[in-house]
């Protein structure tokens, strides 16, 4: 149903790193999963909207005001790493 | 260019990225800043903390809809957000909130001006979205490659963003540039964004392929990216112009990829990355619910539109007569160009756009201030203005006078009597006057009379300097020719 | 009332005590926290001992007139929620220790009402799970019988509240996750119209599912907690101006007149047996009581798990992409460069189950297979709300079991992520189409809770919690778990 190249690819798309014992368990189970999805394919759906929104609300807009920004020590607060105010980040490639 | 006569044709289309001035970002309360303390400008919104949610910036909605008037757009009955989902570190809910197939503005058109006439460029879309964070490379001089550390700044991360994509109607890098002028001066007349590209606060990525003149499938396009001068926006495409046809010719093809051109090696790289290719993943964003202006209120906005910087243009310069480059000049800003027509209302137009772009606008740059902020009002220019056209002031002596207002803002007239700087009236004066240099020049006196001509401009200048530029220059000549019986 | 039995007072008695003077906030406080320490159950993944007893004092400094209408009611919140500097991991090891600098619009609300915070509650991961097996952290027993899962994923909320921890607490339901532990546990649980409460502060699981909502052992504490945390709240723009009738007291005593729809779908195949002698028993008492039972059909039931296995995993997907390690939550250093970090960061911060989900809702957005799974997905909720349009136009509330099954035992379905999915198919439909509903305690099938699910229009809380104050009177279900007392 889903083959290991697909699994692969969407396991890089969600930047999920897999082991490969649970790579393929994984392409297991989702296919299971998808199998089951599967009933809602055969259905003449061509003519029904698609709902987004459960609640049909509209025009929900905030005015241009400011409100108070954190503290800079509280932005950072939950950061693994900091360097010079900033959040650290791995180095690139 | 030289791309313009060979049997090779550009296609070009541009994406531009502008921040709108707002005084808050795109989906929370959080001020807009530039260059302030990093992480100072941030919330749980814009820094995709779980569980906070984003709310749309009313003014953002408005300002698009302004621009998309101004574009010729249709504005959306209804329009949506999206999610874009791509994983980078500017992009803190590594999805960015935008518009997909139900933007807030849809196709419209310009009509540009160029040196060469008026180009039709249609504009397929504009739609709002939020700006990615700032990510500085630490390590060695800030190369991304390389690099031992970064950090990202999320004061600009969340910022309004009006991305509006145009059509591949532009067929030459000056034309693209006169495009993105004239976008940038209309989107400044309408306060939507100051369009500083140093800044980015104006972003521009052009889509280039080449084709052979005559046909008209479209070639393979490659897409430059965030090019932050007009100049690199104009170096950049054709550099690339001339890549595409260099592979061409050589028989080589064309691969569709995003590249970067670097100003100062003139080069075009590759941004491929060794990440696949992207997949987006759309998907309309449950957070938000869509906007479905009120069309009265729509009408009324395209109602309140100010003149805009091209009609201005061709009104000048079909009424008053000034030419193509001075007429885009003044028009960059409202300011200017509200300046420029209270003195063209008096005064020679020509005269007063020559004047502004050149004397008034160097001098100013030298103590920082622009024309309508300065002391020397459009009543003064007329009459500096008048004073050289009666010959009262020589071209110099009115550039001196102007550097006297500038300073004290007193009336021109008033600094000519004041420093006795008017010029010599009096015929008898320069007639002795001449005499009197031919007497202490006995030697070029000769020459002169016996036909060489070039030294009049020696006794002109001698002139200027005894009577301090004074004298007219013009009549002076006239007068050394006739004492010289030439 | 002694020192040792105010752990048994509801939240409506414990306030009403309070503000009378006849208790203080600190005693209070002080029976729920004794229970909450000794946690044999494992409700909690946090507690905030020193915070609560500072707030409760507080309260009892207050003059009466000025006591606020909750004073002093303890109160445990779902993991999933934000508080700030109180650790918020959503029962995920990628949240591990995160002190959030925010507390979500609706826990804010209920602290300003005078309730008081006592601890987090323990869930499956990021809500995804209705067993409370897929926590990262702890396992949590039903106090009905310990070798038994709670439901889930608010399996602390309803266990805490059920082993009488607390007399309320706040859970989150996107397809079941308040209704089904409330059901597995034998308390009351509602899941309130999509909109009703903010979602401000709810680590999002599927924003166009997720709603806030109560968990207590009587339907009118349930009113009266979905009535203090309810209303538009600026910061989610999805939050309703409430356009309903405003949640009262529940005071009805009979049904009649009422249309009691009874979902065919939901009473046959899949369900067993003592769930739906029990399920049959509460249709015999809505009829004595006056209502009109009425033979309703949602046709589409049979699709619902699907759509909604497709549309909760392709929000979630999303929603969970932010968690990368850079600015709060763990990471796993020494990332060889980016894409590795986010690999690495990802693939050891979250379970099993969560890593499905987020699969597959990628999957199903990603370019070729969206409109094979999610854009179908969405024209299937279409015809979920078309099927409910149709059913309220004969019926004023729809009844049927809340879950198909009493609590399983531990570790029965964790090898079986399908199996488990099913814990929910009662429930889905509801949240697919963004309804009300309350799961009460309508009886014992093998000595375990059965739940009751009513389910009303948009916006029909305020009935739907007095019909269901109505059936809970006659069903007089004893809400002690043997383990409790
Ligand atoms: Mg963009
Ligand atoms: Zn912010």
């Amino acid at each position: 149903m889903i083959d290991d190249q697909t699994v692969r690819h969407v396991a890089r798309l969600a930047r999920l790193r897999l082991e490969p014992d649970e790579q393929a368990r994984m392409q297991t189970e989702l296919s299971v999963i998808l199998d089951h999805v599967a009933a809602i394919q055969d259905l003449d759906l061509d003519d029904v909207p698609p709902t987004t929104h459960v609640q049909e609300m509209l025009n929900v807009l905030r005015p241009d005001e400011p409100r108070p920004s954190l503290p800079v020590e509280e932005a950072l607060r939950e950061a693994p790493a900091v360097i010079d105010g900033r959040f650290g980040v791995p180095r690139f490639e | 260019m030289s791309t313009a006569t060979s049997a090779w044709e550009a296609v070009i289309g541009l994406e531009i990225h502008v921040q709108l001035a707002t005084r808050t970002k795109m989906f929370c309360g959080c001020e807009l800043s530039f260059g302030d303390e990093p992480n100072s400008h941030t919330c749980p919104v814009c820094l995709g903390h779980p569980g906070a949610l984003p709310v749309v910036n009313a003014e953002a909605v408005r300002l698009a809809i302004i621009t998309g008037h101004a574009l010729g757009c249709e504005i959306a009955e209804r329009s949506e957000f999206s999610r874009k989902n791509y994983f980078y570190p500017d992009l803190p809910k590594a999805y960015q909130i935008s518009q997909y197939d139900q933007p807030v503005c849809l196709g419209g058109h310009v009509s540009v001006l160029t040196a060469d006439g008026e180009v039709s460029v249609g504009i397929t879309r504009a739609h709002l979205e939020e700006d990615a964070a700032k990510l500085v490379h630490g390590g060695d001089g800030g190369r991304r490659a390389g690099a031992s550390d970064s950090g990202v700044d999320f004061n600009r991360g969340g910022t309004p963003l009006l991305e509006i994509v145009g059509e591949p109607d532009l067929r030459s890098s000056a034309d693209a540039a006169a495009f993105l002028r004239q976008l940038r001066a209309t989107l400044r007349r309408l306060g939507v964004s100051d369009c500083n590209m140093e800044e980015g606060s104006m972003r521009a990525d052009a889509n280039v392929s080449v084709r052979a003149v005559g046909t008209s499938e479209l070639g393979t396009k490659t897409e430059l990216k965030n090019m932050n001068s007009f100049r690199f926006l104009e170096r950049g495409i054709e550099a690339e112009i001339a890549r595409q046809i260099a592979l061409l010719e050589a028989g080589g093809a064309v691969v569709q990829e995003t590249l970067h051109y670097d100003p100062e090696s003139g080069e075009i790289h590759s941004l491929r990355s060794k990440e696949e290719a992207h997949d987006y993943r759309y998907f309309p964003e449950p957070d938000l619910v869509p906007v479905v202006p009120d069309r009265e209120w729509v009408e009324g906005l395209r109602a309140g539109l100010p003149e805009l910087p091209a009609d201005l243009r061709r009104r000048w310069q079909s009424e008053l007569g000034i030419g193509y480059e001075d007429a885009e000049v003044l028009s960059e800003s409202a300011e200017l160009g509200a300046y420029f027509e209270a003195v063209a209302a008096q005064a020679d137009p020509k005269a007063a756009a020559n004047w502004i772009r050149g004397e008034l606008r160097a001098q100013l740059r030298e103590v920082g201030q622009e024309p309508w902020e300065s002391r020397v009002t459009p009543g003064h220019l007329v009459e500096l203005l008048g004073l050289l056209g009666d010959r009262t002031l020589s071209s110099p002596l009115a550039k001196e006078v102007l550097a006297e207002v500038i300073v004290s803002g007193a009336a021109p007239a008033a600094v000519v009597q004041e420093k006795g700087l008017g010029q010599i009236s009096d015929e008898g004066e320069l007639v002795a006057l001449v005499a009197k240099l031919f007497e202490d020049n006995p030697g070029q006196a000769e020459e002169l009379r016996g036909g060489k001509d070039k030294l009049v401009g020696f006794f002109v200048g001698q002139a200027m300097k005894a009577t301090q530029g004074r004298a007219d220059p013009a009549r002076v000549g006239e007068l050394v020719r006739e004492q010289a019986g030439l | 009332m002694s020192a040792g039995d105010l752990h048994r007072l509801s939240a409506s008695e414990g306030a009403a005590a309070v503000r009378a003077g006849e208790v203080t906030a600190e005693a209070l406080v002080e029976a729920s926290l004794a229970r909450v320490a000794d946690d044999r159950w494992g409700s909690f993944l946090a507690t905030a001992a020193d915070a609560a007893r500072e707030r409760a004092r507080a309260i009892d400094a207050l003059p009466a007139e000025e006591k606020p209408p909750l004073a002093g009611v303890p109160i445990a919140i779902k993991d999933a929620l934000s508080t700030r500097d109180l650790t918020t991991t959503s029962g995920s090891r990628i949240l591990e220790g995160f002190r959030p600098v925010y507390t979500a619009t609706c826990v804010a609300r209920l602290e300003e009402a005078g309730a008081i915070v006592v601890g987090k509650t323990n869930m499956d991961e990021f809500a995804m799970g209705s067993s409370t097996e897929n926590s990262a952290y702890q396992v949590t027993r039903n106090p009905w019988d310990t070798d038994r899962v709670p439901g889930g994923s608010s399996g602390g909320s309803a266990t805490a509240v059920a082993a009488h921890q607390v007399p309320w607490s706040l859970g989150s339901d996107t397809g079941g996750s308040i209704r089904q532990p409330a059901s597995l546990c034998g308390i009351v649980g509602a899941k309130p119209t999509y909109g009703a409460v903010s979602r401000y502060g709810l680590i999002a699981f599927a924003s166009s599912l997720d709603q806030v909502g109560p968990l207590s052992r009587t339907v009118a504490d349930a009113a009266l907690l979905t009535a203090h945390m309810m209303g538009h709240d600026p910061m989610d723009s999805t939050s309703l101006h409430w356009p309903g009738e405003p949640i009262g007291t529940p005071d009805a005593t009979d049904l009649r007149g009422v249309r009691v729809g009874v979902v065919r779908e939901l009473m046959g195949e899949g369900i067993e047996p003592g769930v739906l002698a029990a399920t049959e028993e509460s249709i015999r008492l809505a009829r004595e009581l006056g209502a009109e039972i009425v033979d309703i059909s949602l046709p589409n039931t049979e699709h619902g798990l699907s759509t909604y296995y497709l549309i909760a995993p392709a929000e979630c997907s999303a929603n969970l992409a932010r968690f990368d390690g850079i600015r709060y939550g763990q990471r796993v250093p020494d990332g060889q460069d980016l894409l590795d970090h986010y690999e690495r960061t990802r693939g050891a911060g979250f379970g099993p189950e969560v890593k499905r989900r987020i699969m597959l809702g990628t999957f199903a957005l990603a370019s070729g297979y969206y409109d094979a799974y999610y854009l179908r997905a969405q024209k299937m909720r279409t015809l979920m709300l078309r099927d409910f349009q149709a059913a309220f136009a004969r019926a004023d509330v729809l009844l049927s079991p809340t879950s198909p099954t009493i609590a399983f035992p531990l570790g029965e379905r964790t090898a079986d992520p399908l199996a488990m999915y099913l814990s929910d198919v009662g429930t889905i439909p509801v949240s697919l189409a963004g309804l009300p509903a309350v799961s009460i305690p309508c009886g014992l099938s093998e000595g375990m809770p059965v739940g009751l699910q009513l389910a009303g229009p948009a916006f029909s809380e305020h009935r739907l919690f007095d019909l269901a104050h109505a059936l809970e009177r006659a069903i007089g279900f004893a809400t002690t778990p043997p383990e409790a007392s």
